[in-house]
């Protein structure tokens, strides 16, 4: 597919915005993804920080790190909100789907663009009141899942809680705003010629995602507003003695997160696709495949909430549906593997730093995969539920899964966002570095949780020691390799090259890489023709 | 087929077979202490599930080996496809990438084969969920109720015997006693009875699980849930509360002591005189420890009654 884009370069400087017009008050797509993966990166820091103290006070039975429960659990807390809601949903959608979504279909922007700011600052004052509710007081101790009675105001007395599930209707609203704009955008503003069918498979995995979003989060939405007026408003939504039931804050819960975990998930598809294509230099095999099994995903995604509840309370004809259904999304997901595979089948093979993500990810992403078709099995997760089992389940597909692709994102995009490749030898170097720390913090974390160590737990009977040391040290590793993303990072802002609109030759097919590097500031004014 | 694929399909049924029929070999043995008694708790550097001691647990033990040989077996065939790429399809040993975007055999069996391992996964999956679900005619029922953060038991065939149990402080412990596994009063029901246990909470969701044993349920307020377990042969019994309830999460430990039912009798005509005295129930496990440790340390100076023969 090629396109005809004669484009005027439109930074004439007299009209640059100044600081404050450009970054608080944007309109530009790239811009505001730029916003994104900025913020997504100093969250996850933070989300990354919390996780090394865990890890530290875990190496060790009777450790000193973090002896108050009420400090563990918020710090718990913080990190499963800031890693999910701050780091791989904005550095995904807001931050590569901002960026490229548009370029890809030859849009000049989104077909909201103040919007799109509004989802961004949204975001920002959710990042803030989540820290509110981590500092403020006694610390939300609830875990991301939120789970009355504990979270209702007997049990979590205070503010902490009411600044969390703040956070989360500031970050649902970006959200959902986002998803109505990259649904107008999609289905509006492609240019002559691009039919559906011809859509790159990253847009295609935002599409999907956006439709989750908007049928999800207005669900969470509600489960946590009736949250709030249980805590604040004298209501018995989820309160027993009141009439209430727990258990359906569990149902609303779940019915927006397990579409949830595919939202995290779709976007990293999406990039892997490209990446792959691009250093096998072949087009992806089974294009409709892709696009049909990432639908399939997102719909199946919405009828299989309450495999989270099993040991909940729900009967044994509900196990069964529930598990029956859990089960098929394998199908339509080992669909997408074995595709990619045939991609690089026969092709010819570059491994670059973005492909060694994406390559990392297909092989993680199977593992951890082969771990949620053990938990879908209503007769094992009784065993499972809440062990280490699913904290490794959740991490391979996770830090793994989404992660990875972030990481194969950045390497393949950076030079086009910014202008300034990245070096190579630090990137794989990087790549090979996190890679043996994550997998040697969470594969042991399978063992954990076989042998039965509850999740959430700061301090473990002894006989647990040995996998929660040799976790801990893969923890610490993982966390090395993220000051040599700090270098590598250092390198690109401080570099000097000047780079190709399409650095990386024949592979890249799609039309971001048809304008210069780093992207001119308004793109695609002229209407392309897609032949 | 060809003769030779006959053979290694063959092959490979045997080996299968072979793997599946073997495995209760595998079946650890359990620690036990020093008076033979055997202790249900995690072992160092466990990677497989804690021995199983019910028999829910052995089909969980069952299950979990038959669905990850097929996800090792994925497993492997994607690293093993994927490393075959790197090698033969680097872009310096194939300069020249084919064209192929489309298979129509291949792409039906990537999704019919996948189906059909589904398939074989659920098919005995069922027969779990029913086995776990059946409550029917059990020989006592325990009302099992979550509190921050102790366990409260009441024995409904015996509704005067209703005590809690909390975890032993770990500068309390005493030889013999496991840091956040052992409590005050465990809670003590025959071997080789099926038993309900029937789980409610105090306040906040906590969960009731005991791994050795196959047991997990969420204890909600207002409501509760069943399950059933039937413990293969004396001991004592781990668990732990498994869902986040506060503060204390970590330190509500489960014992079950489960002792022949002669002794349960026994224990239990105390427990009910003791309940009528508003006493809690005796700590049998000191006598069934103190067997064990005899040869270590003197524990008499707690109160309990003295089994006869505890630990057969």
């Amino acid at each position: 597919m090629s396109a005809t884009a004669i484009h005027h370069d439109h930074a004439d400087h007299s009209h640059q915005p100044g600081f404050v017009r450009r970054w608080l008050m944007s309109t530009n797509h790239k811009d505001i993804g730029t916003l994104y993966i900025t913020w997504a990166i100093i969250a996850g820091i933070e989300g990354g920080v919390l996780s090394m103290i865990m890890r530290a006070q875990l190496a060790e039975p009777n450790n000193s790190l973090v002896t108050n429960g009420q400090a563990w659990n918020a710090i718990v807390t913080a990190h499963g909100l800031l890693m999910i809601f701050f780091l791989v949903m904005p550095a995904l959608i807001g931050g590569f789907g901002n960026w490229m979504v548009p370029m890809m279909i030859g849009a000049p922007d989104m077909a909201f663009p103040r919007l799109n700011n509004m989802s961004f600052w949204f975001l920002f004052m959710g990042f803030i009141f989540v820290n509110l509710g981590l500092l403020v007081g006694a610390g939300s101790g609830i875990g991301w899942t939120l789970y009355p009675p504990l979270s209702d105001i007997t049990y979590s007395p205070g503010p902490s809680v009411d600044f969390t599930l703040f956070s989360l209707h500031l970050a649902g609203i970006s959200s959902l705003l986002g998803a109505i704009n990259f649904i107008a955008t999609i289905l509006n503003m492609r240019a002559p010629g691009m039919t559906m069918h011809k859509m790159p498979l990253f847009v295609w995995s935002i599409l999907v995602t956006a439709f989750l979003l908007l049928l999800a989060i207005p669900v969470l939405a509600g489960a946590i507003t009736m949250l709030i007026m249980d805590r604040n408003f004298g209501t018995s939504f989820f309160e027993p003695a009141g009439g209430g039931d727990p258990v359906l804050f569990q149902h609303l819960f779940w019915f927006f997160g397990h579409p949830e975990v595919y939202i995290m998930i779709l976007p990293a598809f999406g990039i892997v696709s490209h990446v792959v294509s691009t250093f096998s230099k072949k087009p992806i095999f089974g294009y409709l495949g892709m696009v049909y099994a990432m639908v399939a995903i997102g719909f199946v995604g919405f009828v299989v909430w309450a495999h989270h509840m099993f040991v909940s309370g729900i009967s044994m004809d509900s196990k069964v549906y529930f598990e029956a259904a859990t089960l098929v999304i394998a199908v339509p997901t080992g669909v997408k593997v074995f595709s990619w595979v045939a991609t690089m089948w026969g092709g010819s093979v570059e491994l670059k730093t973005p492909m060694l993500w994406a390559i990392g990810f297909i092989f993680m992403f199977v593992v951890g995969g082969a771990t949620g078709i053990v938990l879908a099995n209503a007769g094992l997760d009784t065993e499972l539920h809440n062990t280490y089992f699913v904290i490794a389940h959740f991490h391979y597909v996770l830090s793994m899964g989404s992660v990875f692709a972030i990481f194969a994102g950045f390497y393949y995009w950076i030079g086009k966002m910014y202008g300034q490749q990245y070096n190579e030898t630090l990137g794989k170097l990087h790549f090979w570095l996190f890679f043996i720390g994550v997998n040697l913090t969470f594969f042991p974390q399978h063992f954990l949780g076989l042998a039965g160590m509850p999740r959430r737990y700061p301090d473990y009977p002894t006989a647990f020691a040995g996998w929660n040391m040799v976790s801990s040290v893969g923890a610490m590793i993982s966390g090395v390799s993220t000051l040599v993303f700090f270098v590598v990072l250092y390198k690109i802002f401080t570099g000097k090259q000047k780079l190709a609109g399409n650095y990386w030759g024949a592979g890249a097919t799609t039309l971001e890489w048809t304008v210069p590097s780093p992207a001119p500031h308004h793109t695609f004014e002229d209407v392309p023709v897609i032949r | 087929m060809k003769r030779s694929n006959r053979y290694l399909l063959l092959a490979l049924g045997t080996a299968l077979a072979g793997a599946v029929l073997v495995h209760p070999a595998l079946a650890a043995t359990f620690p036990k202490n020093s008076a033979g008694f055997p202790i249900h708790a995690p072992k160092p550097w466990e990677w497989w599930f804690q021995p199983a001691a019910s028999p829910i647990q052995k089909s969980i033990n069952w299950m979990m080996q038959f669905v990850l040989w097929i996800m090792f077996g994925v497993v492997l065939l994607v690293a093993g496809l994927l490393g075959y790429i790197m090698v033969r399809f680097n872009a310096k040993r194939n300069p020249v990438p084919s064209t192929t975007t489309h298979n129509t055999l291949i792409e039906v069996l990537w999704t019919v084969v996948p189906a059909l391992l589904l398939v074989v996964i659920f098919v005995p999956s069922l027969n779990m969920i029913y086995q776990q679900s059946d409550y029917k005619n059990p020989y006592m029922t325990v009302r099992v109720t979550g509190h921050q953060w102790y366990w409260e038991y009441k024995y409904m065939q015996a509704k005067s015997v209703d005590f809690t149990s909390y975890a032993i402080p770990p500068n309390q412990l005493k030889p013999g006693e496991i840091k956040q596994l052992s409590v005050d009063h465990p809670l003590v029901v025959p071997a080789n009875k099926k038993i309900v246990f029937q789980i409610t909470s105090g306040d906040v969701l906590h969960s009731f699980f005991i791994p050795s044993l196959g047991v997990q349920r969420y204890a909600i307020p207002g409501q509760y849930w069943h399950q059933w377990t039937k413990i293969d042969a004396p001991g004592i019994y781990y668990g732990e509360c498994n869902q986040i309830c506060g503060m204390n999460h970590d330190d509500m430990p489960i014992e079950i002591v489960a002792l022949p039912m002669a002794q349960f009798q026994s224990w239990l005509a105390e427990a009910k005189k003791d309940a009528a005295q508003g006493d809690v129930p005796p700590i049998h496990k000191y006598e069934v420890m103190a067997e064990a440790a005899a040869a270590k340390d003197a524990s008499a100076d707690r109160p309990g009654i003295a089994l006869a023969s505890a630990g057969n």
